[in-house]
């Protein structure tokens, strides 16, 4: 007993740090509509300043509270909503959660950079002194401050909020508008004052629980955030993002059982290794395939949506014929000079860059496909890429098989384990499948990926030249320029012809209406299984011409991290088509080669760039460089209108 | 031909459909009308698989569809419009109808796109135009459909429901969102489709006088119920329809 109690408590921190951002997903969820797993990003900010000022400028504590908790956290809240969320249709999903990713990948990296790097381990508590052992519990399982303000802290908010949500008129309001803005108005209410409101309350309540949480050292790493808002996701989703006091009892159920299972198991067991790092996963898995709340969660629910016309036009697609022309030949011109100076004068670094972000556009294609095309969100396109590229490396390794036969071969492997995902998510949709592609990647990447058998243990796999029959490593030999551009060429056609054939219909119409889509008779779980078989199998190849390209393939190589990554460049510089995967694989590269070269403080911005992109994506959803590009199209249109004094004929007549 | 017996939903608290009996016989066209909430959207999305009743039975020329999924149904010839818009933002209005005829042809497969022989046949076209034709929108036909106003969506859904030939149509509210003018014309559009297609039909809707002219016989839904049924002026002279749309005792 009290050797439980010793391994137990412990885990009392953990599990309330989970439950104060499981209470904020579900207060978020049920007040604003979204499910904000950038939630943690706005608690981070907070911790952030907090420290900055109190340890970097001296602030009082009190000062840097107020500064911190009281203007910043609603300020961020408040500009959240004004900025972003609000400009999203309720019904765009994928954007909802895009946008969440981008802040929680893109704000921990940014705030560094702008700030200094930073060390929030040292900032003062607020409540209790950390270091101070209070009482104990039994006799002798010590309770110090922090045990004290994580659970002070789950408890307070935990109790206000539920009064405020069930008992005010606020509460109330915030809820209505959601279910239904426009029969707020009705009843004379600003809806959108109130929208903002929640955005405000919801600032606050992440600002307190970064700063309350910063010095009990649970949650101070940018890195940490993600795997605790995975805890606190899978917490909330067992509540089905409906009750507070269940989300948060479940969280700290989660931190305790762990720690616990952590103290009995012993150390060098596959349990201890493998599946206890994958506990909040697998919760988060059993939430989403059973909890039958979870299913629905994006629907709309407004019974007065229905006179709704659909939204504007994204973009008109019809373009002039000289201009569709001109796009093609300087395409092909393009094509032709980039080609020749790869093969002639390009510079080794250069070349190898290039090559990279080809690779990079393989994988980029297959978001492509899932999500441009399909409009089905997965957050495992790397973990996917990974799997090719160590089913490869271990054909090569245990049978000698060649890299590039088996590199096809793992991306068969990829399509089939991105088929299994498919198929065990199909009651999901949106939200739900975008949790269940993440859970899928962590779950990858803490239990499988590491594992000796399949990455060969920390180290990784190191390709060997005889693996491979040309000599594709060396830099300037052309042989992998030559294989990476043909599978690109072949990758991007077969992508357009899918895009523009029948199957390239159906999967149109299954993201523009799933029902709409299968009340015309399309089959829409096989065509779901059949979308992600492909990009599993894009994936796949791109995955092994990187691990060709790296020469080492790492377990943390494929990660969760770089999935999200994915997602976020690929949607900011166009995910409706072909050439947006090659703009975003190239542009990656282009702009990390760039970093290099820039002042050392900056050089984690690359993908802090991209995700500040994909905040755009809000307003254009056809991605920057999409955008960008029809501009020019139009003022190209313009001028040749212009000049021949054709009548201008509008390619899309708009709504009366 | 389409047969529904005792069908039963609940959502929470509320009965929405309360063992509702209905027939639809081959080529009749039947309206089922009622007071907001009555239910009938509900008895759509049981008849259609999108939502699963709780209890009761439908047949489709006397064998039961009730456990088949949407896409099962649809291919057995059910065709349905939509009170709120379920129409495909990005396609062009052709492609809307050809997403639908393609469901029905063996062609639609992928290696047959990935060869570049993925486009719809001239057959499938001409069908798609004498469609767009008929519904009047062959000018917009290469128009993303987000490009278009609600009463052109709704003859969207209405073409792509009407293009594979269903022997049911279930049409949702056609003239909500619509002016009077509009109205009437897709009253007229609705009934000679029918009648030119031989197409059994069941359409809900709030304009009277659009059911008078499209209908063969109406049934009034009210709380989940049906309370009463039989042509268009026997219907309207009850007491209980009265008293549901009325209030009247
Ligand atoms: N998905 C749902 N969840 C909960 N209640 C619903 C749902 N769909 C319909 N209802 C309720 O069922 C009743 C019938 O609704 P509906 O079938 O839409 O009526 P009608 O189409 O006749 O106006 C209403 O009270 C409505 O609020
Ligand atoms: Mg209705």
């Amino acid at each position: 007993m009290e050797q439980l109690l010793g391994f137990a408590v412990p885990g009392v921190p953990y599990g309330c740090a989970y439950a104060v951002f499981a209470v904020g997903l579900v207060l978020t969820y049920q007040t604003t509509g979204v499910f904000n797993v950038g939630y943690g990003a706005q608690a981070y900010v907070s911790a952030f300043v907090f420290a900055w000022l109190v340890e970097d400028h001296a602030w009082p504590v009190w000062a840097a509270f107020v500064c911190a908790v009281v203007i910043v956290g609603p300020g961020l809240g408040l500009a959240l909503d004004r900025f972003l969320f609000r400009r999203i249709p309720s019904s765009n999903t994928t954007a909802k959660i895009v946008t969440g990713l981008s802040l929680l990948v893109g704000i921990p990296a940014l705030l560094p950079v702008v700030f200094g790097n930073q060390n929030l381990v040292g900032a003062p508590s607020i409540v209790f002194n950390p270091d101070t052992v209070y009482f104990h519990l039994g006799a002798d399982v010590p309770v110090n401050g922090i045990y004290l303000s994580a659970v002070l802290l789950t408890v307070v908010m935990l109790v206000v909020l539920v009064l405020l949500l069930r008992t005010t008129r606020l509460g109330l309001e915030m809820r209505a508008a959601v279910e239904s803005p426009r029969l707020l108005e009705l009843e004379g209410v600003n809806a959108r004052r109130v929208t903002a409101t929640a955005w405000a309350v919801c600032g606050l309540m992440a600002g307190l629980a970064g700063v309350l949480l910063a010095p009990t050292e649970v949650t101070v790493q940018a890195q940490d955030y993600v795997t605790l808002m995975v805890a606190a996701i899978a917490a909330a989703a067992i509540a089905a993002l409906r009750s507070m006091p269940v989300a948060a009892v479940v969280a700290v159920l989660i931190g305790v059982v762990s720690l616990t299972a952590q103290g009995y198991l012993p150390t060098s067991s596959f349990w201890y290794s493998a599946a206890l790092p994958a506990f909040p996963f697998l919760v988060l898995v059993g939430a989403l395939l059973f909890v039958p709340g979870l299913r629905h969660l994006d629907e709309a629910k407004d019974p007065l949506s229905s006179v709704d016309p659909p939204p504007p036009p994204p973009a008109a697609r019809a373009r002039r014929r000289e201009v569709d022309r001109l796009v093609r030949t300087g395409f092909f011109v393009l094509l032709f000079a980039f080609v020749a100076s790869m093969l002639t004068w390009m510079p080794p670094t250069w070349e190898t860059v290039m090559n990279q972000g080809m690779a990079y556009s393989v994988v980029f294609l297959s978001v492509t496909l899932l999500t441009g095309t399909a409009g089905q969100l997965s957050l495992a396109q790397a973990t996917l890429a990974g799997i090719a590229a160590f089913t490869a490396g271990q054909l090569a390794h245990h049978l000698g098989l060649d890299f590039l036969l088996g590199g096809a071969l793992g991306a068969v492997a990829a399509s089939l384990v991105a088929g299994l995902l498919a198929i065990a998510s199909l009651r999901l949709r949106g939200l739900g499948l975008a949790l269940m592609t993440l859970a899928a990647a962590l779950l990858f990447d803490v239990a499988i990926f590491p594992a000796q058998a399949v990455s060969g243990g920390t180290g990784g796999i190191t390709l060997k030249p005889g693996w491979l029959p040309l000599n594709l490593f060396a830099p300037n030999g052309h042989a992998y320029f030559l294989v990476v551009l043909l599978v690109l060429v072949l990758c991007t056609g077969g992508v357009a012809l899918v895009q523009r054939g029948t199957v390239g219909r159906f999967l149109t119409a299954m993201r523009g209406s799933e029902l709409g889509a299968a009340g015309v008779g399309v089959n829409l779980p096989w065509q779901r299984v059949l979308a992600f078989t492909l990009s599993g199998a894009l994936a796949g190849m791109g995955g092994a011409l990187l691990a060709i390209q790296q020469t080492v393939i790492a377990p943390g190589e494929f990660n969760y991290q770089l999935s999200l990554a994915f997602v976020v460049i690929v949607v900011t510089t166009g995910v409706g088509t072909v050439e947006g995967a090659i703009q975003a694989g190239i542009g990656l590269v282009v702009v990390q080669q760039l970093m290099q070269y820039a002042p050392q403080r900056l050089q984690g911005l690359t993908f802090v760039l991209f995700a500040l992109g994909a905040l755009a994506y809000a307003a254009h959803p056809e991605g920057i460089v999409e955008l960008e590009k029809r501009r020019w199209t139009e003022r190209a249109e313009r001028v040749l209108t212009r000049r021949r004094r054709a009548p201008a004929t509008p390619a899309v007549t708009g709504r009366p | 031909m389409l047969a529904v017996r005792g069908l039963t939903k609940q959502f929470g608290a509320t009965l929405a459909v309360a063992g509702v009996d209905l027939d639809v016989a081959a080529g009749e066209s039947v309206g089922l009308v009622g007071p907001n909430g009555a239910g009938k959207t509900t008895l759509f999305n049981c008849v259609f698989g999108q939502v699963r009743p709780d209890a009761g039975t439908v047949e489709l020329d006397g064998h039961d569809i009730g456990r088949l999924p949407t896409w099962r149904r649809a291919r057995l010839g059910i065709g349905r419009t939509y009170q709120r818009l379920e129409v495909f933002p990005e396609l062009a209005v052709r492609d809307h109808l050809v997403v639908a005829l393609r469901v029905h042809h063996r062609g639609a497969r992928l290696w047959r796109d990935l060869l570049g022989l993925g486009a719809p046949t001239r057959e499938e076209l001409a069908e798609v135009d004498s469609v767009l034709d008929a519904v009047g929108l062959s000018d917009r036909a290469d128009v993303p459909v987000a490009a278009l106003g609600l009463g052109a969506c709704r003859l969207v859904e209405l073409a792509r429901a009407v293009v594979t030939k269903p022997r049911l149509l279930l049409a949702d509210e056609p003239s909500s969102g619509l002016d009077e003018h509009e109205t009437g014309e897709l009253a007229r559009l609705l009934r000679s489709l029918q009648l030119a297609r031989g197409m059994g039909m069941l359409l809900v809707e709030h304009d009277l006088a659009m059911v008078e002219a499209v209908v063969d016989r109406v049934v009034v839904m009210d709380l989940g119920r049906v309370v009463a049924s039989g042509s268009f002026h026997e219907v309207m002279g009850a007491r209980a329809v009265r008293r549901a749309y009325l209030g009247a005792p």
